[in-house]
């Protein structure tokens, strides 16, 4: 298990650089972040260049991601626009969207898998066909659609919910944003719970535990769910990292002013370093995220544990 | 030590694109559907010459798959496993339906004015954020623009960005996880750390970075950048099931007989890999245009005057007190269009793969 | 006379498909008595297993129905108890063994405690004293090192070692009937005789009644007391073992026994019976093995053949006499007869 872990994050270390080059080659390479530092004017040469041997600019591109990764591991990560350090947006940032995604994940998962072993044990009838319909329509409509609809009648039109969530954003306020975030998530956890349920009721070992005469609620739990959980805990591991990531919709929405917020300002205002440095520390998360959800699945699946 | 193993492999396989369908999970490796039909008839008979004892295990049909035909078990050439799937699908009702809306869009996105004799671009102020009129069904937009004619002239974008961003990875992807599944060594693990890459970018966030430094406002940036991080999905699937369908004795036979790599390839391996990767590509269409919207939503896609669902949807949002006819009819427009190709995609899985019946 | 250990009579049970209704078993009767040893022979396909399923209550269904027929145990029908009565006899009072243990055994839960599983639930043991039991249950199969292997899983055991699990599972309760569907035909030709041997070892112990499906002749003759022959769905001959053996009274048996290799016949061209098992959505009319039977007449064709009662040859054995469902049984055994004398 050691071992497995060991490698496992050995294996992490060219994709986090990999993914972070990726990103900056993006933003420093095909953009240009001096001129986005004037706005509208043009630059005065002098200054320019002084800023650009500042950032490193004038040097290779990989020289230059060294210095900004150098950098960063050393906790600098640069200034927004507005001057303040994008340190300080982080440290202000990262608990809204942490919470919100925990209420994501949290609904997804209760309601998700719920309803995904429902439909799976009752293959066919009703409740199946009627959770199968519902994910269809929940997948195919994107969450701007679907956060702007709920957005308008849960805290416009009816008044059960804020519409807007404030700068500190309380749990409370973020229980409408959390459902539309984990909408489209619940739907796949539903689905992937059914199909796992289904393809588990027909295995040989679920036939021989009725083969042994174990009452169907001891089936069910002891054998059928613990091997169909599975992928799921699985993929809502991964989902974790995922959802961070595309907070950003549903921030927009609600006006959260969290990490999609931010990043969305940097997007908008052409700031380099709050762009780079969020999107680096999302690839972090998203990276460990998969990294735990592979020490998980070592843990719940003995065959791979010992492979 | 086996090779690594990722349980992303199954999940990217069931859920699909950035999210999908839900299809297999647990066990090793993507479902390949084409994977029993060589083991069927690997199983002989003890009447039939073959050895009248040893560890075969003879095949009941319906223990392991009740959805499939009790008569004839799929042939290795996969033309068994075509015609079968294609006589499935010309009775499922999901498959016509979604089939007949997908061929509506495809036909008005080349010729709106079929079905849309107005201008989407001519607006009447006076008439801005009115309701349905005669002839006008849908109601005026903020500018006084047709919402009727632009969502016609909307799906246009959805489905060129859709129908070429899809084909440039599946390509791309099926013929570097093809090549990489099949030759394996070296440059299957740099291909999988090069995916592993990509998967590391949350798609959303890869696509507002690389969109807001490449500003054309046109459909080919977009259809660029989701070919850029699209094709690690599709290329993990085709080499999934390459290197499942490999390790069948005819590709094998076929090797030791001495036919040539290429023809290996293409002849043995193609026929009977690709299906995963086309249920994978249908569905992520549908992914891919939700994408599409989405990013034009946020500013950073499509810009005007290019007329998209997204961006209309964006401007309609903040007008949803005063005017809900106008997101009504975009969003309507793009939601189904999503759910015909995710459908399409479920009705061709259910299809190629009777074993997820 | 007492009531037989388990006594199927006309069991039926239909798949349904996309392509129709497939008769899995059409009217099969077989019975076992206590301590006894029956084979149930047959090809793939010929309705052996879906009746085990049927006897076991774990038959898939949908697609799977039970139409018709009995199932008596110890004098009860089956088909016809509660669920929860029903439970209480599965793997207890009769256990099944299954083919591909890997499969049957859950990946995900050690050995040790899927066997612990029969005590706690069946004799509400707690869970420390069922563990010890299974122990002993896993040392009983000559599982080396039980103790410490009682914590692995199924797939870090030999195939062997794992059928042995299967085993112990079946025995935990010491049930009265064991079903075994092809116990040994995953497994290594030198591990096979060392199974069969153990089951058979238990079997005696125990003094159970078995039912053993299988393919394999070879497996049969050693260990079987009388045999069922089963060929699409239905029985076509019982008889004890030595009988059919020496003096089959159907075609099919016949063309069975000759495609097996023999050292004695080196040399010769092995029998094969021509043609392929027919489908089970399309059977063929009257006897449905007429197409393939070099004996066919015309009648086959038409009429369906009743079991007709055929006499035991020696002493009749315990577990009652001979049946075959040839029209013509006698010319069969008459020409076995001609050539023998």
């Amino acid at each position: 298990m050691g071992r497995y872990t060991l490698r496992r994050l050995l294996q992490m270390i060219p994709v986090f650089i990999g993914s972070t080059f990726l990103i900056f080659f993006m933003v420093y390479a095909l953009g240009d972040p001096v001129a986005a530092l004037f706005g509208d004017k043009a630059p005065d040469p002098a200054t320019a260049a002084r800023i650009r041997k500042d950032l490193y600019l004038d040097e290779p591109l990989w020289r230059q991601y060294a210095h900004y990764m150098g950098q960063i591991f050393s906790g600098h990560f640069g200034t927004a626009f507005n001057g303040q350090p994008v340190t300080e947006l982080m440290a202000s940032a990262f608990p809204v969207t942490l919470r919100l995604t925990l209420v994501a994940v949290a609904f997804e998962m209760a309601l998700g898998i719920t309803l995904g072993v429902l439909s799976g044990l009752r293959r066919g009838r009703g409740l199946d066909t009627s959770v199968l319909l519902l994910t269809l329509v929940v997948v195919s409509v994107p969450t701007f659609v679907s956060g702007t609809v709920l957005q308008y009648l849960f805290g416009v039109r009816w008044g059960w919910a804020s519409p807007s969530v404030s700068p500190e954003a309380p749990l409370t306020e973020l229980l409408l944003p959390g459902v539309v975030l984990g909408l489209v998530s619940l739907a796949y956890t539903s689905r992937l719970t059914r199909t796992s349920i289904v393809e588990n009721a027909r295995a040989d070992y679920v036939r021989t535990a009725v083969a042994k005469g174990l009452p169907r609620h001891r089936i069910v739990t002891r054998h059928l769910l613990r091997n169909s959980l599975i992928p799921v805990v699985t993929f809502i591991g991964t989902d974790i990292g995922a959802l961070m990531g595309g907070a950003i919709v549903t921030e927009r929405i609600f006006n959260i002013h969290g990490v999609g917020y931010q990043l969305y300002q940097g997007i908008l205002r052409q700031n380099s370093p709050t762009v780079v440095g969020f999107v680096t520390i999302l690839v972090i998360v998203f990276l460990l995220a998969n990294l735990l959800v592979d020490l998980l699945y070592a843990v719940l699946d003995p065959r791979i544990r010992y492979a | 030590m086996p090779e690594p193993f990722d349980p992303r492999y199954d999940m990217t396989e069931a859920i699909a694109p950035a999210g999908g369908g839900g299809g297999g999970g647990g066990g090793g490796g993507p479902v390949d559907p084409a994977a029993s039909g060589p083991q069927a008839l690997k199983g002989g008979s003890i009447l039939n010459g073959g050895p009248p004892r040893g560890p075969w295990r003879l095949p009941l049909p319906w223990r392991k798959e009740p959805g499939r035909r009790l008569g004839g078990p799929a042939a290795p050439t996969g033309r068994g496993l075509w015609t079968d799937a294609w006589h499935d699908l010309r009775r499922n009702p999901i498959f016509i339906v979604s089939a007949l809306i997908i061929l509506f869009l495809v036909v008005i996105a080349i010729w709106p004015q079929l079905i849309a004799s107005g201008n989407p671009y001519h607006g009447d102020l006076a008439k801005a954020q009115d309701g349905p009129a005669p002839g006008h069904p849908f109601g005026y937009d903020l500018q006084g623009r047709d919402v009727y004619t632009r969502t016609v002239y909307g799906a246009r974008a959805s489905i060129t960005v859709g129908i070429c961003a899809t084909l440039g990875a599946a390509l791309l992807g099926s013929a570097l996880g093809g090549l990489a599944g099949y030759f394996g060594g070296w440059w299957d693990a740099l291909l999988s750390r090069i995916a592993d890459v990509f998967f590391g970018i949350p798609i959303l966030l890869g696509g507002l970075v690389f969109l807001s430094v490449v500003t054309s406002g046109s459909v080919w940036p977009v259809v660029g950048f989701i070919v850029l991080l699209g094709w690690p999905q599709i290329s993990r699937i085709a080499r999934g099931s390459v290197v499942t369908v490999k390790e069948h004795d005819y590709v094998q036979a076929a090797r030791v007989l001495g036919a040539s790599s290429g023809r290996t390839l293409l002849r043995h391996i193609a026929p009977n890999a690709v299906a995963p990767v086309i249920v994978v590509a249908t569905i992520a269409l549908g992914t891919y245009i939700s994408l599409e919207a989405t990013l034009s939503f946020l500013g950073v896609g499509l810009k005007p005057p290019t007329v998209s669902w997204g961006i209309d949807i964006s401007s309609a949002a903040a007008q949803i007190r005063n005017a809900p006819h106008m997101l009504l009819w975009p969003a309507g427009a793009l939601s189904i269009t999503v759910l015909a190709f995710i459908m399409l995609g479920d009705a061709v899985r259910d299809a190629l793969d009777p074993k997820l019946r | 006379m007492a009531a037989r250990l388990l006594d199927v009579r006309d069991l039926r049970v239909e798949f349904r498909t996309r392509d129709g209704i497939a008769e899995a078993v059409g009217g099969v009767s077989y019975a076992v008595d206590a301590g006894r040893t029956l084979a149930v022979l047959g090809e793939s396909g010929s309705g052996k297993s879906v009746t085990a399923q049927a006897i076991m209550g774990i038959l898939d269904s949908p697609p799977g129905r039970i139409t018709g027929g009995q199932v008596l145990f110890q004098g009860r029908d089956l088909l016809t108890m509660g669920a929860e009565e029903r439970r209480r006899i599965r793997g207890a009072a009769m256990a099944m063994i299954f083919q591909d243990a890997l499969s049957a055994l859950n990946p995900v839960v050690p050995v040790g405690a899927q066997l612990a599983e029969m005590y706690e639930v069946h004799l509400g043991m707690s869970r420390k004293d069922a563990r010890r039991r299974a122990v002993e249950l896993m040392d009983r199969v000559r599982i080396p090192a039980a103790a410490q292997r009682a914590g692995d899983y199924p797939h870090q055991f030999s195939g062997g070692m794992r059928q042995r699990i299967m085993i112990a599972m079946a025995m935990a309760l010491e049930p009265d009937l064991i079903i075994a569907d092809e116990p040994t035909t995953a497994l290594d030709v030198t591990v096979q005789a060392q199974v069969m041997e153990l089951l058979a070892e238990l079997r005696r112990e125990y003094a159970m009644g078995l039912v053993l499906i299988t393919h394999d002749l070879g497996v049969v003759a050693d260990v079987a007391d009388t045999i069922a022959v089963m060929y699409a769905g239905r029985i076509v001959e019982t008889a004890p073992v030595r009988d059919l053996y020496r003096r089959p009274a159907h075609p099919y048996t016949r063309g069975l026994l000759d495609s097996v290799p023999r050292v004695d016949h080196r040399g010769e061209r092995l029998y094969a019976i021509k043609g392929a098992p027919p489908s089970p959505l399309a059977l063929p009319s009257g006897c449905p093995f007429h197409p393939r039977c070099p004996r066919a007449q015309e009648v086959c064709r038409v009429e369906r053949p009743p079991l007709y009662e055929v006499p035991a040859a020696g002493a009749a054995p315990a577990s009652g006499g001979r049946t075959s469902a040839c029209h013509f049984w006698k010319d069969e055994l008459d020409a076995l007869d001609a050539v023998n004398v």
